[in-house]
């Protein structure tokens, strides 16, 4: 992937606005913004951020395109739509902000200690293996995210919420042994396959 | 009371009136009192029977002076417009039932109130004579434009398309103007993407084809007297020879001048890669279309910074402090000459406060963007000569950081500066801060910007007593109010338009020369007729003095604040009617009161002050004079009235035409004849005044600050006498202003002048 990074670094040089234009989900926007600061101010999470929306946007004006890549800032979005509802130019802010983390993702430059960005390698390494989702083992890997000992803190805090989900028929303790999947998997994994495919070729185009 | 003035008082009992207040009595009132010939009460007095009723009268009784007793006299003019009569009006719906309680307790004071406004009212319409017009009218509808700009050439057209003759005077060999320097202007129409042709050639040709129209090139005007609808104006042409023509009216279209950039020496003024906006024009017109050149080396420029408000919205000596309007969108389209030709160039502006006014301006902001133009929010601190191109350093806001770049060009947005004529009183202001004693440097910058004005060339040359040119508002801008008296300038007939007036972009200067076409045409129609242009628009009645009484004190000279009077030979004052726009700020200078208007005078003002009932000191009833100026101050008191915000029984209210009006006597008198205070309302003056007549209310303000010695020459308190600055919303202050007089007057006690 880093060669697909280095590649675009060659070929935008300078112009890291029109990287974000070419190739980032409703990155043609970003020129849109006219530095108003509402969707900073309406964001709820923005004060955690390193760089909110409006920011963000300068800096891709800026050319801070390394700065902007490995940023965790777009992966702290939890897609409440504040933004995108009261932006005044009507730019897709949600969208532009899962695009620029799916790009960073993409390069292989995203901040991998990112929760956000480490669980969804999780759901979806979990979610392709056999086409349908794996809860017990999502749910396990979740609480062991951070190392063994917090996997098990965790695991004996919740034990009385898993029993009774086993007990009531919600959770099926046998799902650990393989678990349940889609009924034609080696179609379904062709069809990734073809679909990643696809996308390497369409990311190529602009490379 | 001269024999032949009869005086017929009507009072209304409709609205309330009736049941309120004992008619008979006021009716009789009228008669007693007022000496009316006759006297009748109506139950409706503005439906069409009682309105058939007074022109009956007029018809057949012969009443020459009509007395209204009944609304606002700013309510239900139309039904009460009689033609040939002289017309005053008390006001006992808005003034009197309006504003007091209907309680047993409160009945006597309020039948007090009505019976002193017949009596005020019958002794205005006793003083006051029918106005005819003025014996100075019009001679010509002759419109004349100074400057062939985009603003002058659309002032002329749009005279000529209404049926007026129009010149044009430009000092330079074409027309044309800034504009003709232009490669493309922004857009003014649907749907505002690109930049638009300027449309001066197609203008200039339309001009020169109007038979309408008479164009002088380079021409100056080297003298202008007269008044409106007969201004004589000498137009020298370059050759030598000079001409005198007649007009009605004047529009100044000087146009601007680029801010001199070579003062902005942090920006590295003297490289060759760093331009003004004009230099990027002529850039643009060499390139054609093709790939703008800098200038340096002839290298195809591919990487341009546009620096907003260069040398503008300063507080630093020497720069401007203004926004010049005009200058982002400017921007734009010049960064769009890049785009056009060549998508990947970069093209960068850097602003503070991006600002894109007019209909399509934020739409142009967002074609700039979609089409790939940068917006930094930023400020540059410097240039300097790089390796490759002028150096930028600058601070980027949003990222808090300061950033050193290279550019192959550089171009500095810097304002507008008026192509306005010397301040005609600015020399006395310096006089009047060295005799306020102002700070030793204040004066030291005053003396230095009268130099420099003095140096600057007259544009009109005007013949008047008051100075050459047009007074400036602000920053050397030619106007009077931006906001409520736009083209409205202080010389009555001579309107300027377009960013003498007050900085703007092509398009705003266009709908500004259709504005001012129509001021002027207002003006020469008005001054056909004898009367007054604006903004007693129709006025008849004009100042009249008696000559044999003037000492030559020449304070209507200096006081009139648009310039109206003149001195004749013998040094009398010679009064311009048509300049004259009626608010009487003379009157209320004259120290012999010699100045007056046939419905508006020292006597229809003061008698009426005069006929006031004023019980003895130990009634407990004292008497406040209000004198309100009928453009802000008396209609919020009728607003206040339609709240039914009560105030004191005790006032008595007198409209006058501008605070500016008020002669000093009638206070005196008032206090003389046992006023227990007085209080006047004006508009706000000074700086960001809002006095319909620019001054007067200042001029009365300074006038009030002297009241103090009579009063104490009178042995009577100064808390007696205030003056407030109001405004038309000030509906609940007044009333309280009001009310606190009368707080006053309680505990300061009664006046001892009362017989």
């Amino acid at each position: 992937m880093s060669d697909v990074n280095t590649a675009m670094v060659e070929k935008y040089r300078n112009n890291f606005l029109k990287e974000v234009a070419n190739n980032v989900e409703e990155g043609e926007w970003v020129r849109m913004c006219m530095q108003c600061g509402v969707c900073s101010g309406s964001c709820p999470l923005g004060p955690h951020w390193d760089h909110p929306p409006q920011e963000l946007f300068m800096m891709i004006r800026a050319n801070k395109r390394e700065e902007v890549l490995t940023s965790n800032s777009m992966w702290m979005c939890t897609s409440c739509y504040n933004c995108m509802v009261r932006c005044p130019r009507e730019l897709p802010i949600t969208h532009i902000m899962h695009g620029l983390a799916h790009y960073a993702k993409r390069l292989g430059i995203a901040p991998k200690e990112q929760p956000t960005n480490k669980f969804s390698q999780m759901f979806w390494n979990n979610l392709t293996k056999t086409g349908r989702v794996n809860e017990l083992k999502l749910g396990l890997a979740l609480y062991f995210m951070n190392g063994f000992s917090e996997g098990i803190k965790m695991s004996m805090k919740m034990r009385s919420i898993g029993q009774g989900m086993a007990l009531t028929g919600r959770m099926a303790p046998m799902e650990i042994f393989g678990g349940h999947g889609v009924k034609d998997q080696k179609g379904f994994h062709a069809m990734l396959k073809k679909a990643e495919e696809l996308e390497a070729a369409r990311v190529g185009e602009h490379v | 009371m001269a024999a032949d003035k009869k005086i017929g008082a009507y009072i209304c009992k409709g609205c309330g009136l009736g049941e309120r207040l004992d008619c008979d009595q006021l009716e009789q009132m009228a008669k007693s009192e007022g000496k009316a010939a006759i006297a009748k009460q109506h139950d409706f007095l503005c439906n069409q029977d009682g309105v058939d009723m007074i022109q009956a009268d007029i018809d057949n009784e012969g009443i020459t002076h009509v007395m209204l007793g009944a609304c606002s006299r700013r309510a239900k003019t139309d039904a009460f417009d009689f033609e040939g009569v002289a017309l005053s009006r008390a006001n006992l719906r808005e003034g009197v039932i309006w504003i007091r309680p209907d309680t047993d307790d409160a009945r006597e004071t309020t039948q007090e109130m009505a019976n002193d406004y017949i009596r005020m009212g019958c002794a205005e319409a006793k003083h006051m004579n029918q106005p005819d017009a003025s014996g100075e009218q019009g001679l010509t509808k002759h419109i004349l434009v100074v400057g062939g700009g985009m603003t002058g050439m659309t002032t002329a057209l749009e005279a000529a398309k209404a049926g007026y003759a129009a010149s044009i005077v430009e000092k330079q060999p074409q027309l044309g103007g800034i504009t003709a320097q232009l490669f493309k202007r922004i857009p003014v129409r649907a749907p505002f993407l690109a930049p638009a042709d300027s449309g001066v050639a197609d203008l200039i040709a339309e001009v020169q084809a109007n038979d309408k129209i008479t164009v002088y090139v380079n021409s100056t005007v080297t003298r202008t007297s007269g008044a409106p609808g007969r201004f004589a104006v000498d137009i020298a042409q370059e050759s030598g020879s000079t001409v005198t023509e007649h007009f009605g009216a004047i529009v100044q279209a000087s146009g601007f001048k680029p801010y001199d950039m070579s003062q902005l020496t942090e920006f590295n003024p003297d490289n060759a890669d760093v331009v003004d906006q004009l230099g990027l024009e002529a850039l643009a017109n060499a390139a054609n279309g093709g790939a703008i050149k800098r200038p340096s080396d002839g290298k195809d420029v591919e990487n341009v910074l546009f620096i907003q408000c260069a040398g503008q919205r300063s507080q630093k000596e020497g720069r401007l402090s203004y926004c010049s309007g005009h200058c982002c969108s400017t921007s734009i389209k010049q960064a769009l000459y890049f785009k056009q030709n060549n998508p990947d160039t970069q093209t960068t502006v850097l602003f503070t406060d991006l600002r894109t006014p007019g209909a399509g301006g934020e739409n142009f902001y967002r074609a700039g963007q979609d089409q790939g133009v940068t917006f930094l929010k930023g400020e540059a601190e410097s240039v300097t000569a790089g390796s490759a191109g002028p150096k930028v350093k600058f601070d980027n806001f949003l990222l808090n950081e300061t950033v050193e770049q290279e550019y192959d060009l550089v171009v500095l947005a810097t304002g507008m500066v008026p192509n306005s004529g010397p301040n005609p009183y600015l020399a006395q202001e310096v006089a009047q801060a060295k005799e306020d004693k102002k700070d030793e440097q204040v004066i030291v910058k005053m003396e230095a910007l009268l130099e420099k004005e003095e140096a600057k060339d007259s544009v009109l040359n005007l013949d008047y007593r008051q100075g050459t040119d047009m007074p400036h508002l602000v920053h050397g801008f030619t106007d009077s109010h931006f906001i409520c008296f736009p083209y409205e300038t202080r010389r009555t007939g001579i309107y300027t338009a377009g960013p003498v007036r007050r900085p703007m972009d092509i398009g705003q200067a266009t709908d500004d020369a259709t504005g001012a076409a129509l001021k002027a045409i207002q003006v020469v129609e008005n001054a056909s007729l004898g009367r007054a242009a604006h903004p007693r628009s129709g006025d008849l009645s004009y100042p009249k003095f008696r000559k044999e009484g003037c000492t030559q004190c020449k304070r209507c000279t200096v006081e009139c604040p648009f310039g109206a009077i003149n001195e004749d030979e013998q040094r009398y004052p010679q009064f311009n009617e048509a300049r004259c726009r009626r608010c009487g700020t003379c009157m209320g200078a004259c120290p012999v009161r010699v100045i007056s208007f046939d419905n508006y005078s020292v006597d229809t003002v003061g008698q009426a002050i005069k006929s006031v009932d004023i019980p003895d000191e130990y009634s407990e009833k004292p008497r406040i004079l209000v004198l309100a100026c009928e453009n802000d101050a008396y209609p919020a008191l009728d607003m206040a009235a339609m709240n039914r915000t009560e105030y004191s029984p005790f006032v008595r209210v007198v409209p006058v035409r501008c605070l500016g009006s008020v002669n000093t006597i009638w206070l005196t008198d008032a206090l003389n004849s046992g006023y227990d205070g007085a209080v006047l309302l004006g508009c706000q003056k000074g700086e960001n005044y809002q006095c319909h007549f620019v001054k007067g209310s200042e001029m009365a303000h300074y006038r009030m600050s002297k009241i103090g010695d009579t009063l104490t020459q009178l042995n009577l308190e100064t808390e007696r006498v205030e003056t407030h600055e109001v405004s038309i919303t000030d509906i609940q202050r007044i009333p309280e202003i009001i009310n606190d007089m009368a707080a006053t007057i309680e505990k300061v006690g009664m006046s001892p002048f009362k017989f």
